[in-house]
């Protein structure tokens, strides 16, 4: 598998993209991580319009087999989640780096160490 | 107890599955395969094509000898001597105090050669019992956990998928039946047994034809969608088919008149059997103030129960605990069996809900199976 070059990621196995030009960035959990969980069953994301605090949990993920915490990896207001990954949580499994997306936040901050695509590969072994 | 080992044991067919990209898992102290790819794949390919699972863990003993029959009847709670040879029975075994130590299936291969079927995790207890139990009797208890790989080919094209490999009469073996045979050309105990709700066999092979008859059967099967299925699916298969799993529904704190299933316990059979004083006083019990019965549960919501979490009742308070959760890949909903108070476990019974993770979720009591294939 590989990680896009142009995202960053968390040790959470997270990843962001690059802010546009409203200073939102677009949050999803890594193929690794969706690999690890098997076929994800259900997302719980947090609130269009609440705030997330950058490694605090916001949400989860529920796979067959377990139930996993979805950390924020920056800090900001929400300004949109997934309906499409909500109604059909297998997109987590198919397409984590595009058609699984999670939600989008109006970043505030955001918290040093996050990781470049090649520092992921390194921590995550693949 | 033993500790477990270091390193995980691994099955005869353990290069087939790193070929296959399995993920692995540890369980009771085996490297098994998980999952191949999607885990509600291999779960629908066994409801509606075939699944073929490499189930070597599990934990083989032989009882031979004059009395076999006869030592099985005073270690088990089942009535063993009064099973045909060739046919297969579900049973159990418990301790003094009535508390279940395995659930087992035991095949009569002739009239003085019985085996016995353990879970992995159970196999070293259940040969330490059997050992004991037998010690009075003329009969021999043989650990044969290193004798037999076990594959198991599940799912209603499975039968279709043997015929072709066997020699054995497919159309003549029963379900809990079993009779030696070939596969692939090897020699192998074919039995119509399983843990899916599905039709489908079991087949013992020696460890060193285990891949020649598994790849046999994936060539076999490759025309009517036969895939290889790990544990994961085999759990959400035996839950959806409403089967007991030993550590979540069966433990030694548990009778089988707590877990419903008393009707294995067969008191009239001759002599007398471990557990029977306390196992007759449970029944007993078990009729005059109804335990907390096992019962299923279906979600009106997504979240998925999990084993441990509080089943609530319509004044919130505790009335039970989950036992084994999944999302049901065939209800397309979450489900669980779950041990509820009697007086909340009719199927209908309103006001039921799980406490998931500080969250009320509602929940409906059904009779269990969730699932029950068309014969």
């Amino acid at each position: 598998m590989s990680n896009p070059q142009q995202l960053r990621y968390s040790k959470e196995h997270e990843w962001l993209s690059a802010a546009d030009q409203d200073g939102v960035s677009t949050i999803g959990i890594t193929e690794y991580a969706a690999n690890a969980l098997g076929d994800v069953v259900y997302v719980q994301l947090p609130d269009v319009g609440s705030t997330v605090a950058a490694g605090e949990t916001c949400g989860e993920l529920e796979s067959t087999k377990s139930v996993s915490d979805l950390y924020a990896p920056v800090s900001g207001e929400v300004t949109e989640i997934n309906e499409d990954v909500v109604n059909d949580p297998a997109l987590v499994n198919s397409a984590p780096f595009e058609g699984g997306w999670l939600f989008k936040v109006k970043v505030t901050d955001e918290p040093d160490g996050l990781l470049s695509a090649e520092e992921y590969a390194a921590f995550s072994h693949n | 107890m033993t500790d477990a080992p270091p390193t995980p044991r691994r099955t005869a067919l353990d290069a087939v599955h790193r070929a296959l990209g399995a993920t692995m898992t540890d369980f009771a102290g085996w490297d098994m395969p998980l999952r191949y790819g999607s885990e509600r794949d291999e779960h629908t390919a066994v409801r509606t094509r075939a699944g073929l699972f490499d189930l070597s863990h599990m934990g083989e003993i032989a009882l031979t000898g004059p009395q076999a029959a006869d030592a099985l009847d005073h270690a088990l709670v089942g009535h063993l001597s009064a099973l045909a040879v060739g046919r297969a029975r579900y049973t159990m075994i418990c301790d003094s105090e009535g508390g279940i130590l395995d659930d087992l299936i035991v095949y009569r291969l002739a009239e003085q050669e019985y085996l016995v079927v353990a879970n992995a995790s159970n196999a070293q207890v259940v040969l330490d019992a059997l050992t004991e139990r037998a010690s009075g009797f003329d009969a021999a208890v043989r650990d044969d956990r290193d004798a037999y790989a076990l594959l198991a080919v599940q799912g209603p094209q499975s039968p279709g998928i043997l015929k072709g490999l066997t020699d054995a009469d497919l159309d003549g073996l029963k379900y809990y039946a079993g009779l030696p045979g070939t596969v692939a050309g090897v020699p192998a105990l074919i039995a119509r047994t399983g843990y899916t709700g599905e039709d489908g066999f079991e087949l013992f092979v020696a460890p060193d034809d285990a891949e020649r008859v598994w790849q046999a059967l994936t060539e076999a099967g490759a025309p009517v969608g036969l895939v290889p299925c790990g544990l994961s699916c085999r759990d959400t298969l035996r839950l959806e088919a409403g089967m007991p799993l030993y550590g979540h529904e069966l433990g030694t704190d548990t009778t089988p008149f707590d877990a419903g299933l008393g009707r294995v316990v067969k008191f009239a059979k001759p002599g007398d059997f471990v557990g029977r004083g306390a196992l007759e006083a449970a029944a007993r019990e078990a009729e005059a103030r109804p335990p907390r019965a096992l019962t299923g549960l279906v979600a009106e919501g997504r979240r998925v129960p999990r084993a441990g979490y509080a089943v609530l009742g319509p004044d919130g308070s505790e009335i039970g605990r989950v036992t084994s959760g999944a999302p049901s890949p065939t209800l397309g909903k979450p489900i669980a069996m779950a041990y509820v108070d009697a007086e909340h476990a009719a199927p209908g019974s309103p006001g039921v809900a799980v406490d998931i993770r500080g969250t009320r979720e509602p929940y409906e009591v059904v009779a269990l199976p969730f699932y029950r294939r068309e014969r």
